[in-house]
């Protein structure tokens, strides 16, 4: 992973909105999800100056990104796909979309795919438990009703969306 | 020109996710075509609760109901419904029996067997526009708690016997007079809208439907308490919930509803948003206040209890969404009014999500005492495939299993802690025989050993212990003893973990013991799964006789484990064969069947 240099331009986004809280206090997470939507990731960089701007030890930062599920210090794929596990996607099958997910992707846990296109990652309930089973994909583009057979046209829609857009 | 028309399309996230966005702007491209669009008004609401039928769509003053639209179905309803008068019958709701109710709202047991209380704007009102919510009798109780004493506030809400929704069930006045007496020059509301327990979606409904009920609520609470900021604090996973009372919140301080003098007295109340990160262990009153203060949402030991020593330190009440909402329509109506709804010690209304096998999956509000037969058979249209119900879970991790021989139970907190689970927050996951029980206590000690926040070791290692012993069980390879392992250990988590998470988390395996305990026998004495589900015990065949050569199943195997020609009966090579299921899942005949794999081998 390349190491993310202080001088990145990404840094001074990130201090703009640190300014902008800094009067309220325990906006850490709030910082931390700014940051993550920024960089995609929570590096150590990315922590470190986190620490300083706020004046809290880096153990302490660390401890957060490390406690909470939705923080990251690895790089998620482009296409993050959410499947969901809450228990009405349980019953349904949410464990059989999850294991055809990642043989069709030929991928473990939520490490991203070699074109860094894709990962997949287990999440508490979305709330869509009408739908169950329930896949979703980025911030916005839910599946609901999902089965296995569907995975690879949903996966293909996304990579020609990649090819149409590199061809552009 | 004057509004003719007004259509409600339900903006609610089970309707969102199955396309209401590209079905309502098919839906105003073609109205502004046929010059309609002045008079025609087109609402985008809260949930109207049939997440199952969506994408919604209701057309005033008629009333109409249409459901599960595609895009191309809103052209067909402007030129046929708008212009010509003329209703679209196939996107009416037709009854099990094929009835048409084309005012599936007024008739159908689903809506008309309702009472709505907290979600008494969802699916009416436009959530994103005040006026609405003004217009439903929005921030009238505010004003009229503004020229009561905070005692009497507190009195009125006592009175009408209103308990906590988050699922503890603590008497809601109660809290916040114990908050009131608590001397501090500062105090807090936090609105807990930290919504974790799978398969619950009431909360996320209200605040994404109605939040200005919930900001209502919490600027009540505040004035009885006497504090003046409040922190909602919901979780990351609901962007939608967030935005809208992002909305909400900028709304008020506009109409002066928040902010500094509401309504020209001396009364000022904020609200802040605080974004959770997914942990479910935050939804602990007292790990939500660490993670509302930035830090590791870890639990912290009771007494003090937050009504003394809360967020910064302070005297702070934390309600939940749903109790919240209540709050503006207890002031309203009265404390007898709701107080004559409900069982003697459970007043007024719950809100259920219902989920899992069930006809009519959605989000329901009826009266306390109403028996889970009502909610799940008159209410939730009953099982689907012609299966059997097998029991419905409740509470979430927190909860348990209820078999079917307490389906006349009329629900209320006590009713259900009877039956070895709890109410939670309302979600109600159903079951039929497909479920096997020993992997629903699986699935959900494989939840709370995941969520575990680690701090205290009963919890720690003892959900861990417990879910090694589970997934023995499930492999096929368990012992008898462990059943006794696992209450001992259950018995022990109960008695010595330090918060609420660790001390319910046995509940799931106890209350499937309970009920279950056949089950588990099955998988340890016999090595079979009763219900089929457990991929170790169970093995894919193909019927000869049913099996017409299609080649469907050998094209869905992902590992090319089926063999057979065309139109010539297929086989199942056990060896490949990894139990994914895929070819029962596409075969249009029956002919792929689940079978204890324990026979294939006697075999």
């Amino acid at each position: 992973m390349p190491v993310i240099l202080e001088t990145d331009s990404r840094f001074k986004e990130l201090d703009e909105y640190i300014d902008s809280v800094k009067e309220k206090s325990g906006m850490l997470i709030g910082v931390l999800h700014r940051a993550q939507e920024i960089f995609g990731y929570l590096p150590k960089e990315v922590q470190s100056h986190i620490a300083e701007r706020l004046n809290v030890p880096e153990s302490t930062v660390y401890g957060v990104v490390t406690f909470y599920s939705f923080f990251t210090m690895k790089p998620r794929g482009k296409y993050q796909i959410k499947v969901c596990m809450g228990t009405a996607c349980y019953v349904k099958g949410g464990n059989k979309i999850l294991e055809r997910l990642r043989e069709e992707l030929g991928v473990e846990e939520s490490e991203p795919t070699k074109d860094g296109l894709f990962s997949v990652h287990e999440v508490r309930c979305l709330g869509a438990c009408s739908m169950a089973p329930v896949v979703l994909v980025g911030e916005r583009d839910f599946y609901g009703r999902v089965t296995p057979d569907k995975i690879p046209h949903i996966l293909n829609s996304y990579r020609q969306k990649e090819a149409k857009n590199n061809e552009d | 020109m004057a509004v003719e028309n007004t259509i409600l399309i339900c903006a609610g996230g089970a309707c969102i996710s199955a396309g209401e966005e590209s079905v309502k702007s098919v839906l105003e491209e073609e109205l502004k075509k046929y010059a309609l669009d002045s008079v025609v008004r087109v609402v985008e609401t809260g949930c109207m609760g049939a997440c199952n039928l969506g994408p919604i769509m209701v057309i005033y003053p008629e009333g109409v109901f249409y459901q599960k639209l595609k895009p191309q179905d809103a052209k067909e309803i402007v030129q046929e419904h708008l212009l010509k008068g003329r209703t679209v019958q196939r996107l009416l709701y037709k009854g099990p029996t094929g009835e048409i109710k084309p005012k599936a709202k007024e008739e159908l047991p689903f809506f008309k067997r309702q009472v709505k209380v907290a979600t008494r704007n969802l699916g009416v009102i436009d959530p994103v526009n005040i006026e609405e919510y003004i217009a439903n009798d929005g921030y009238f109780a505010l004003d009229k708690v503004l020229h009561k004493t905070p005692e009497e506030v507190i009195e009125e809400v006592k009175k009408s016997g209103l308990r906590g929704r988050g699922g503890a069930g603590f008497p809601t006045g109660l809290k916040w007079e114990f908050t009131r007496k608590s001397k501090s020059d500062e105090k807090y509301v936090i609105c807990n809208a930290d919504e974790g327990d799978p398969g619950a979606f009431m909360d996320r409904s209200v605040l994404e439907g109605d939040p200005h009920s919930v900001l209502e609520g919490m600027e009540i609470a505040g004035y009885a308490i006497g504090a003046h900021h409040g922190y909602i604090y919901v979780r990351a996973e609901y962007p939608l919930a967030i935005e809208r009372l992002g909305i909400a919140i900028s709304q008020a301080h506009e109409y002066g509803f928040l902010g500094d003098r509401i309504f020209g007295t001396d009364f000022s109340f904020d609200v802040e948003l605080r974004i959770g990160a997914g942990a479910f262990v935050c939804g602990e009153e007292t790990a939500l206040i660490q993670s509302v203060e930035g830090k590791r949402g870890q639990p912290v030991q009771k007494p003090p209890f937050p009504a003394q020593k809360g967020v910064w330190s302070k005297p702070t009440v934390i309600n939940n969404v749903e109790t919240l909402a209540n709050i503006p329509v207890i002031i309203n109506k009265g404390a007898e009014w709701f107080a004559s709804m409900g069982t003697e010690k459970s007043k007024g209304t719950k809100v259920f999500a219902l989920a899992g096998k069930i006809n009519n999956a959605g989000l329901v509000e009826v009266p306390m005492g109403t028996t889970l037969r009502e909610l799940i058979f008159d209410i939730g249209g009953g099982i689907p495939n012609g299966k059997n119900f097998k029991a419905v879970q409740t509470g979430g991790p927190s909860g348990g299993c209820i078999p079917a021989k307490y389906l006349d139970t009329p629900v209320d907190y006590d009713s259900l802690m009877e039956l070895g689970t709890i109410m939670g927050s309302g979600g109600m996951v159903v079951m039929d025989e497909d479920t096997c029980m020993v992997d629903v206590a699986r699935f959900f000690l494989q939840f709370t050993a995941d969520e575990s926040c680690g701090k205290c070791t009963p919890c720690r290692e003892g959900t861990r212990k417990m879910l090694e012993i589970l997934d023995r069980i499930v492999e096929g390879n368990g012992e008898m003893e462990d059943i006794d392992r696992l209450e001992t250990l259950a018995k022990t988590i109960k008695d010595t973990a330090l918060c609420g998470l660790g001390q319910t988390a046995p509940n799931p395996v106890l209350s499937t013991l309970r009920y279950f305990r056949d089950e588990y026998e099955a998988h340890i004495k016999d090595k079979r799964c009763p219900a089929k589900s457990c991929k170790s015990l169970i093995a894919y065949t193909i019927d000869p006789n049913k099996c017409v050569g299609c080649t469907a199943c050998a094209r869905a195997c992902p590992v090319n484990a089926i063999n057979g020609e065309v139109k010539k009966v297929h086989e199942i090579d056990q060896d490949t064969c990894i139990k994914c299921g895929s070819c029962y899942e596409v075969c249009r005949f029956d002919a792929v069947e689940k079978v204890d794999a324990i026979d294939l081998v006697t075999n």
